[in-house]
């Protein structure tokens, strides 16, 4: 919402374009290898990643321009690696802010200051904060640049209906309706997607009672980027407060509602002014401030049982509803329209069976449940379900003001990206490695001697990466790249040329350490950086007999 | 005693006080608090904790 005489597209700072419905002057209804629902950061997302394969894509898009509030703001590292294997990742690193540090207080004292997993050799802070229409319209002009992505704004899904090898989508928009053939569907159409509700799937789990009204304010304000957690705040007794700076003076203001307090009268113009008055007053601002944009949002734990439903796939809030505590909504989004993205490509490519979009499902509802583990707690502390919770959290922050151990819960789990262990594609742990990497998770960054990132030399395929020495290599190297076109092998420390493989010295075993690698160890790497497999004193054969299941017909 | 058990001693804790009952939750953590005083190998340590806890309660 926006304040009276302002419309719902009239912000402060960000201009919105207006998007004409689709030209007619085209064949429509020609066929397309892939159409997504939906022109939001996960529909987005995909459509580059099948666009970096070199697949095109139909996004069919309701709206005729971008969200019309900032909703999502905080964008995780591993989001920025996947931004950054798109090639767009420099306009999100001009415009948002990266942060490290959290603070909670209580009661106006500081019992925790938290910071987040950073070291030199990351390429990415931990997070940034930016605002969604950004990240939207950054998304857009790097669809719009490739060439392969044709976005329709003001069309609307009326229907989805699965035909032999094809999903047959009904579209309307201004001009008429018409009705588009695609080898495969995916459904990014956010959480009340209409795709969902017209294949008849809905989305399970748990509704929490705790409510928050979120707030965009415009402010000079003097507070670095740092996240603050108010805990019973004079200005909000009884409840929670989270502060977070985003781009052009914008501050984030969420603070939980009293129970009693019905949404209507907390969402009306004057109580948000009242409550935001108070809580600036609080933390100390004296200036001027002006209200941007607000809306009210409740904690949910949702998900699909099967995020696939035979050539149509779920991705994003489609699939499942996180509550925001983890800041894991738009970012495992994003690692879901990447995850789908590499795998229809190489499927639609020819290079791979179409058992490997069986591996979708439990990767990324794996993800989400990982994420739903974690944020349960979070939600639990942020907003007490119960008598006992708010006791039990109310014993911890009073707790936590003397004894520093009990500020822990106040920690709001801000988690690593998921390891798929249990993935019918991750080859089982060679028990010889003692650290490092496991099977399923991301490989590691190094940051090498010359100040440049290992991770910029992975392939956008598969990248076999072996630790000379790498005698006998190159029949292996042949064979995968004949398997993957996208393929680069990368040997490190090798005293021989190896025909096909990119060498790099290590002298000083930056990445050998980052891997946990010895001489003669290999380690395949997938197109989003997840390790398929490992390998200590590999024999030649392993890393290609690995690839050739994934790609298995 | 890792976080990660003193987490779940935390879950396990907030739902049987909502067993309890909001009546007879003072009770119940008497009794709790006397019975892991009893496991204390240091009987200096109850004491600092009722100290502890009686700090901040305003």
């Amino acid at each position: 919402m926006r304040p009276d005489g302002r419309s719902e597209l009239q912000s402060l700072y960000f201009s919105y374009p207006q998007f004409a419905p689709p030209d007619r002057g085209r064949n429509f209804a020609a066929e397309t290898p892939v159409a997504i629902i939906g022109a939001g950061p996960v529909g987005l997302t995909a459509a580059l990643t099948l666009a970096s394969f070199g697949v095109p894509s139909v996004i069919l898009e309701k709206k005729s321009t971008f969200n019309d509030g900032s909703r999502a703001i905080c964008v995780s590292r591993s989001s920025f690696h996947i931004l950054d294997r798109l090639g767009v990742a420099e306009p999100f690193l001009e415009k948002a802010l990266g942060w490290t540090k959290g603070r909670s207080l209580y009661r106006g004292r500081q019992i925790l200051e938290f910071d987040m997993l950073h070291d030199a050799h990351e390429k990415f802070m931990p997070m940034y904060n930016i605002q969604q229409q950004y990240i939207e319209l950054y998304l857009y002009e790097a669809a719009r640049a490739s060439g392969l992505i044709d976005i329709r704004w003001h069309s609307d899904v009326t229907s989805v209906t699965p035909s032999g090898a094809h999903v047959e989508i009904g579209v309307s928009d201004p001009n008429g309706d018409y009705t588009l053939k695609a080898g495969w569907a995916l459904a990014a159409d956010g959480a009340r997607s209409a795709v969902r509700s017209m294949r008849g799937h809905r989305l399970k789990g748990e509704n929490f009672e705790g409510r928050y009204v979120i707030v965009d304010v415009r402010m000079e304000h003097d507070y670095p980027t740092i996240r603050r957690a108010l805990f019973d705040p004079a200005s909000n007794p009884g409840g929670t407060i989270l502060i977070h700076r985003q781009p052009e003076n914008i501050w984030r203001i969420d603070y939980q509602l009293d129970p009693d307090e019905s949404a209507e009268s907390a969402l009306a113009e004057a109580t948000v002014r009242s409550k935001i008055a108070a809580i600036l007053d609080e933390i100390g601002h004296r200036g001027a401030w002006e209200l941007e944009w607000w809306s009210v949002y409740a904690a949910n734990t949702l998900l699909l049982d099967d995020y696939r439903d035979g050539r149509i796939f779920f991705i994003g809030d489609s699939a499942h509803i996180v509550p925001i505590f983890g800041v894991r909504g738009l970012n495992n989004g994003v690692a879901d329209g990447e995850n789908i993205g590499w795998k229809l490509a190489k499927v639609i490519n020819g290079e791979a069976g179409e058992r490997l979009l069986d591996s979708y499902t439990p990767e990324r509802r794996g993800a989400t449940l990982d994420v739903f583990a974690n944020a349960v707690k979070s939600t639990r502390f942020m907003t007490p379900p119960t008598h006992g919770f708010a006791m039990m959290r109310d014993a911890a922050l009073s707790l936590a003001l003397t004894e520093p151990f009990a500020a822990a819960f106040a920690n709001p789990r801000q988690m690593a990206p998921f390891t798929y262990a249990e993935s019918p594609i991750t080859e089982e742990d060679d028990r010889a490695f003692d650290g490092g990497p496991r099977p399923g998770s991301v490989a590691p960054n190094a940051r090498l001697e010359d100040g440049s990132n290992f991770c910029d030399f992975y392939a956008r395929g598969f990248t076999l990466v072996w630790f000379g020495p790498a005698g006998g290599l190159e029949e292996t190297i042949a064979q995968m790249a004949a398997l993957d076109r996208d393929f680069r092998a990368i040997v490190i420390n090798s005293d021989q040329k190896i025909a096909g493989a990119q060498s790099l010295a290590d002298p000083r075993n930056l990445i050998a350490s980052r891997f946990g690698a010895k001489p003669g160890d290999a380690f395949l790497i997938r197109p989003d950086q997840h390790l398929a497999g490992r390998w200590r004193g590999a024999p030649v054969e392993a890393p290609l007999s690995a690839l050739t299941q994934i790609l298995a017909p | 005693m890792e976080f990660a058990d003193l987490e779940i001693f935390y879950e396990r804790l907030a739902k049987a006080i909502d067993r309890a009952g909001e009546a007879k939750a003072a009770l119940f953590l008497s009794k709790l608090a006397l019975l892991l005083a009893r496991e204390a190998e240091n009987p200096q340590k109850p004491l600092e904790a009722i100290e502890a806890a009686l700090k901040d309660l305003e």
